[in-house]
């Protein structure tokens, strides 16, 4: 076992400076924010330094009248979320905040962007890819280099924020971003409906989903053969709209329809069924309308499910020995992602489920133009980047 | 290859009715919106499918020459002028539209499907909401390409918020299928917006949303754009995302009111059009909120559309303000800088005293909530000097926006019009990162050269990634 030199810059150019030391020497770099989803990935070697964002947690701009905001990497989300609280506004993103063993909330704004990890409000929101207005990077030789703006418009130059969302810190550093904020609601109310029926379940999600009510998150939840639909409303009249929604949740055939204003245990709910401590923890991308196929899928195989029902995506925990098995049964075109796992699955499993292809080929490309000494978190990507 | 010979090549992919070379079928091709700049290609080919355009594609890719794809050429940055002996791939004749499956919210079309006829053939229920102002004619391939807005985007986002998948062809020709959520580097994110210059998209799959159940819309006049200024942000300030919200001074009001004879009040101002939509009980208590925060304000007038035809009405002023401009001036040069709302006053003073300084008029049309201002620069090209005069004062705006904090280009992009500006927003090491990401999808630079980047580049060859040596792994020897 290598001995790991942890480096915590304090400054941006530090932290270029070590990746630029660290490539010119041969080296490999591990990228880390709070460690809350640190395993994702490909299983892949130990790296002689470990580069954390610890110290770059200022919140350097938060701009309330424009509702933007400007981040360093290692800015814990739940404080950033505190200080927005004050001026009545909130970063639409809620993933959850700590590990699979539900440790602290630690997670930083720089791990959740470079994972595109997100939670229930993905419904109204989009992801992080949709709520980053900007971004400074900083690339294995040295260069800091900034993209997009600090508008909520602006379409200057290759929106390169979206191209490092989501690459797992295999294309450089996240130094900073550039946030667009919302109005914290005032209210909100959730509309719940159970049922056994997976079909019936995906109807009743579908039909609220194409229900002018503005939605801020419509989730699906499944647990022994039993599940629900959850739809939360915010806003001037929350309950009335809860209402609604439960209205057509009944109408969709669920049982035990009911709607509450304290609906934030729910949710809570909602967001660590995006985790698992002991088994694996599958993320599924598929066609909304597939959704009763994916929950068919997970039953087979003792699954829990929690998902955003319009958008097709679905977290499914199964035992480790399943995961295979799980891939197997979704649906055509549905993709399953490895997320939480034990060590000893994720040296046997392909994380990504990802096939060689013309977009892998263009993905190996980015990396060997952004990344040349191939220094940044090497291997734990789709195709072995 | 000859020029001939690639003429040749491409009468065999598209049809020798479809390759057009006469220079007098050329000039239709040689300008976009932006007229100023005109350039005649070698050849425009106008292939009827997907598969088509490929093998245009690989003939230009197997030819060397570069090309330029081309929607509507309604763009208003010259991002479709054509480059000399390159090609024109003009997609005017993809305009199918391809499957509509509402129970996904999701529509497939051909690149060159209207922006309009989306949103038609999704409704009564749904709708597309990236809505240029000349989303009549203009293609959605264009928006893809340059990630498109228009006055709903406050509220709704833009274009890259709706594109879940794109077929691509790279410039060697290679078919790429991207889809929102494909694990890897979000190449869906990173093409829409490039301008054409990373490849083009020959199918679009994209989102569609549920129609609002109700839409009501005012009107408010005041005294001048900053106290209209005041109004906006107390109506964001308050936690309102209005479905649009937008600013006419006093110029264009007049220039538009002119033309459309909606009532505009002629001796405001400044006129403030606010938007809400969404479920009904929302919307009716946000509605009175914007009324009593206008009043508040100082607004003169509040007018309230009482029907869809008074709603259109109010809309169709907004909308005529540009084409309008023609009773002011004969020429204008539109600029589309961003800035921060909250320096809205201080940079709209900074045009009032640029436009008195150089003697020229400046009419404002703006997206108020997202701080997109649209400067109409006016001149007469009959006086010698005023162009020059006015595309001079128009760069100061820019300038003073970018100061700001804000950025060179709202919605209409960068092309060949503001790459000189683009150095005032990044910098050198900011570039080379763009340059690194187009060398990736384009190392030829074939598709659409010579747009966004301030100055040509080319790319050098990737240096091999770094392998351990066997002997550094068994610690027998290491690197110096």
């Amino acid at each position: 076992m290598q001995t790991i030199l942890e480096a915590r810059p304090a400054t941006f150019q530090t932290a270029a400076a070590i990746l630029a030391r660290a490539s010119a020497d041969g080296q490999t770099v591990r990228l880390r924010g709070g460690g809350t989803k640190f395993s994702w990935g490909a299983a892949r070697p130990d790296s002689p330094i470990e580069l954390c964002t610890g110290r770059l947690a200022k919140v350097v701009e938060h701009n309330t009248g424009d509702l933007t905001a400007v981040l360093e990497a290692g800015v814990r989300l739940a404080d950033a979320q505190e200080q927005f609280a004050t001026a009545g506004q909130m970063l639409a993103l809620d993933p959850p905040l700590a590990d699979a063993g539900f440790s602290e909330a630690t997670a930083t704004i720089g791990g959740i962007v470079a994972t595109g990890d997100s939670g229930p409000l993905r419904h109204r929101y989009g992801a992080p890819r949709d709520l980053v207005l900007g971004m400074t990077v900083a690339l294995s030789d040295g260069a800091i280099a900034q993209s997009g703006g600090k508008v909520i418009k602006n379409v200057a130059g290759y929106d390169l924020a979206k191209l490092f969302a989501g690459s797992f810190g295999t294309l450089g550093l996240i130094l900073s971003v550039n946030v667009r904020l919302h109005p914290l609601p005032v209210g909100t109310a959730t509309a719940f409906g159970a049922g056994g029926d997976p079909e019936k379940l995906a109807v009743a999600a579908r039909v609220l989903a194409a229900a002018p009510l503005e939605l801020d998150a419509l989730d699906i939840v499944w647990r022994a053969g039993r599940g629900g639909v959850l739809a939360r409303c915010c806003g001037a009249d929350p309950v009335r709209r809860a209402q609604r929604a439960a209205g057509i949740l009944g109408e969709a055939g669920l049982e035990e329809v009911d709607v509450t204003a304290q609906d934030d245990a729910l949710w809570q709910l909602q967001r660590s069924g995006q985790r698992s401590r002991h088994r694996a923890l599958i993320m599924v991308s598929a066609r909304p309308s597939a959704l009763a196929a994916v929950l068919r899928a997970a039953d087979q195989f003792s699954g829990t499910v929690v998902g955003r029902a319009a958008l097709g995506v679905s977290y499914v925990e199964v035992d480790p020995a399943a995961v295979e098995q799980l891939r197997a049964a979704l649906p055509a075109g549905a993709r399953g992602v490895l997320r939480d796992a034990p060590a000893e699955v994720r040296c046997t499993v392909d994380a990504w489920d990802v096939r060689e292809g013309p977009a892998v080929d263009l993905m190996r490309r980015i990396k060997a133009r952004f990344d040349p000494a191939g220094a940044c978190n090497p291997g734990s990507f789709v195709g072995g980047i | 290859m000859s020029a001939s010979a690639l003429v040749s090549r491409l009468e065999a992919a598209c049809g020798a009715d479809y390759v057009l070379t006469h220079p007098h079928a050329l000039t239709t091709y040689g300008s976009d919106g932006l007229a100023q700049y005109h350039q005649l290609p070698l050849v425009v080919a106008r292939p009827g499918s997907a598969e088509e355009v490929h093998a245009v594609v690989r003939a230009c890719f197997e030819a060397g020459v570069p090309w330029v794809a081309r929607g509507a050429g309604t763009g208003l940055s010259g991002g479709a002028l054509p480059v000399a002996d390159g090609v024109v791939i003009a997609l005017s004749r993809l305009r199918r539209i391809l499957s509509i499956d509402l129970d996904d919210g999701c529509i497939v079309v051909e690149p060159g499907v209207t922006n309009l006829a989306i949103s038609r053939a999704v409704s009564p229920t749904h709708f597309f909401p990236p809505d240029p102002s000349s989303q009549i004619v203009c293609s959605i391939g264009g928006n893809v390409a340059e990630n498109s807005g228009g006055a709903h985007c406050f509220k709704y986002g833009f274009t890259t918020n709706y594109v879940i998948g794109l077929e691509v062809v790279l410039s060697d020709g290679t078919v790429v299928d991207l889809d929102r959520d494909d694990p890897g580097y979000d190449l869906l994110g990173a093409f829409v917006g490039s301008e054409g210059t990373l490849g083009v998209a020959t199918r679009i799959r994209l989102r569609v949303v549920p129609v609002p159940e109700s839409v009501r819309t005012l009107v408010a006049f005041f005294e001048d754009t900053s106290v209209a200024g005041d109004a906006v942000t107390a109506i964001v300030s308050a936690g309102i995302v209005p479905g649009a919200i937008e600013m006419m001074d006093r110029l264009s009001i007049k220039a538009a009111e002119e033309a459309t004879h909606a009532g505009y009040r002629l001796d405001a101002g400044a006129a403030l059009i606010v938007e809400l939509d969404g479920p009904q009980e929302e919307c009716t208590a946000r509605f009175d909120h914007v009324m009593a925060m206008c009043k508040e304000a100082g607004a003169r007038d509040v007018r309230v559309a009482q029907s869809e035809a008074e709603r259109a009405l109010i809309w169709k002023t907004r909308r005529a303000a540009f084409a309008a401009m023609g009773r002011i001036a004969p020429a204008y040069y539109v600029q589309d800088g961003v800035i921060p709302r909250t320096r809205l006053s201080e940079v709209l003073g900074r045009i009032d005293e640029l436009s008195a300084e150089f003697g020229l008029q400046v009419a404002n049309v703006f997206h108020a909530g997202d701080g997109n201002l649209h400067p109409l620069v006016c001149y007469d090209s009959a006086r010698p000097g005023e162009p020059e005069r006015a595309e001079e004062l128009a760069g100061l705006i820019v300038k003073a926006c970018v100061e700001a904090g804000g950025s060179i280009t709202g919605e209409h992009g960068v092309g060949v019009d503001k790459k000189r500006y683009m150095p005032s927003m990044f910098s050198e090491p900011d570039l080379e990162a763009f340059q690194r990401l187009r060398c990736a999808f384009d190392p030829h630079g074939l598709a659409n050269p010579g747009k966004v980047m301030p100055t040509p580049r080319l790319c050098g060859e990737v240096p091999g990634p770094y392998r351990e040596h066997p002997l550094e792994r068994a610690g027998v020897a290491e690197r110096f």
